[in-house]
């Protein structure tokens, strides 16, 4: 009788052990409580999703995603300009080289046109020079040749006077510009 | 099963349903509909670690995710995904409700994960409620949004005109049967596993050494769980969205 009461004040589920009558999900006397709760915790999940976590991820979410956007345009925008600053690089590089290979060339045609005359200069002095030096041989052979024609004479003299003849000067040099010619 | 157990009151002492027992929290015998029981403690848990997961982690709001924020993105993207590839765009109206589904039916059944845990999901009076919930949602949002022509969907169109009626029989009981089929399949997953991890409980305390057998198979068993936990709670969320297609998306399934 005793347990039979206790069961009563617990219900048709529980035995008098505290242990499960058949199965406890289908103990009717408990399905009001637990729709109950399950209706507040779906409520209270449902406001906190929808008030707070939903609209706050998803707000993060689109801000990244502007953000990605964005740095991959600025992204694309740095590198058409690395582009174009390659190619104004490769511009004025092959501008400086032209410049370079100009001013080579007109320095060249300079250096050479003073070369030239210079060259030229060079000439005319040694042409003057070679002229002068002809001169100077040309007056050293004259006073050779009299040289020459004196002594001859002398020596003639000498000798007509050695081998006991007397000579006069005038047959003696007459003899002696003969033999110089000949 | 419970009253097998009390048969062999010499040998195994095994009560695999005790688990799915509900008590009031505060001592007292009746069980009213307000009061505070183990289902209040259990879902106001699972409150909190929804508001730990996808609140308090997301707290910074940064654009390069925390590992705790990241983890409340994925279930946002992944739930927001699925709702818009099977419930199509216009339902994503519906995303906080199927949100709300899924974070309290995955919840729950992790956490009734938990040696010594109650889980409220595996009773059929709360999988039968969120059922219900989702069938007379897609109800009247069908009619509203298309009239009488939400019955459309039990006339199929295209097979042979003779068969229609037949099919239309078929397609209207079907669509009855669904929160039956739905509720279920949640509830009768994890009631089961639970009480089969219990059983084998019951194995270790009584066979001494030789209980390495049954904890060994616990351990495997725990792992199985925690599958099947995450997959029912996808499978409940991705039925919800189909059969939500049927309200707002193309009658044609």
């Amino acid at each position: 009788m005793a347990t039979e009461t206790t069961a009563a004040e617990l219900g048709a589920c529980v035995n008098e052990n505290g242990g499960a009558i058949g199965m406890p999900q289908l103990c009717a006397e408990w399905i009001p409580n637990q729709i109950f709760w399950l209706l507040v915790t779906l409520v209270v999940i449902y406001l906190v999703l929808s008030r707070i976590a939903l609209p706050r991820i998803g707000a993060v979410l689109a801000e990244r995603k502007g953000t990605i956007t964005n740095d991959i345009a600025a992204a694309e925008e740095l590198k058409q300009k690395a582009v174009e600053a390659e190619r104004a690089y490769n511009d004025a590089l092959v501008s400086a080289r032209t410049e370079a290979a100009k001013i080579v060339a007109a320095a060249r045609a300079e250096i050479q046109k003073d070369l030239d005359a210079a060259t030229a200069k060079a000439d005319i002095e040694i042409a003057a020079k070679a002229a002068e030096s002809e001169k100077t041989i040309a007056a050293i052979r004259d006073g050779a040749a009299e040289a020459i024609s004196q002594v001859a004479r002398d020596t003639a003299k000498e000798l007509v006077a050695a081998l006991g003849g007397s000579a006069d000067a005038k047959s003696v040099t007459a003899a002696v510009t003969a033999r110089l010619k000949g | 099963m419970a009253t097998t157990g009390e048969e062999h009151a010499g040998g195994l002492q095994i009560h695999p349903m005790d688990q799915f027992i509900v008590k009031p929290l505060f001592g007292g015998d009746a069980i009213h509909w307000y009061t505070p029981t183990n289902v209040t403690l259990w879902m106001a848990i699972a409150i909190l670690a929804m508001v730990a997961l996808l609140v308090l982690s997301t707290r910074r709001r940064a654009i390069v995710p925390s590992r705790g924020q990241s983890v409340a993105e994925m279930f946002y993207g992944f739930i927001h995904n699925m709702v818009e590839e099977v419930a199509g765009h216009d339902a994503l109206k519906f995303f906080p409700y199927i949100m709300t589904l899924f974070m309290f039916v995955f919840l729950s059944n992790i956490l009734g994960l938990i040696p010594m845990s109650f889980t409220t999901t595996s009773h059929i009076a709360v999988t039968a409620t969120l059922a219900l919930l989702v069938f007379f949602t897609v109800t009247i949002v069908g009619f509203v949004r298309k009239g009488p022509g939400f019955l459309k969907m039990f006339w199929v169109s295209s097979a042979p005109l003779a068969l229609r009626p037949i099919l239309a029989l078929i397609e209207v009981i079907s669509y009855f049967v669904r929160p039956l089929s739905h509720s279920i399949r949640l509830g009768g997953n994890l009631m089961a596993g639970h009480a089969v991890i219990k059983v084998f409980a019951g194995f270790a305390g009584a066979m001494g050494v030789a209980s390495v057998v049954p904890i060994a198979a616990i351990m495997g068993i725990y792992g199985l769980e925690l599958l099947v936990a995450s997959v029912q709670a996808y499978v409940f969320t991705i039925l919800t969205c189909v059969y939500l297609r049927d309200a707002v998306g193309d009658a044609h399934h």
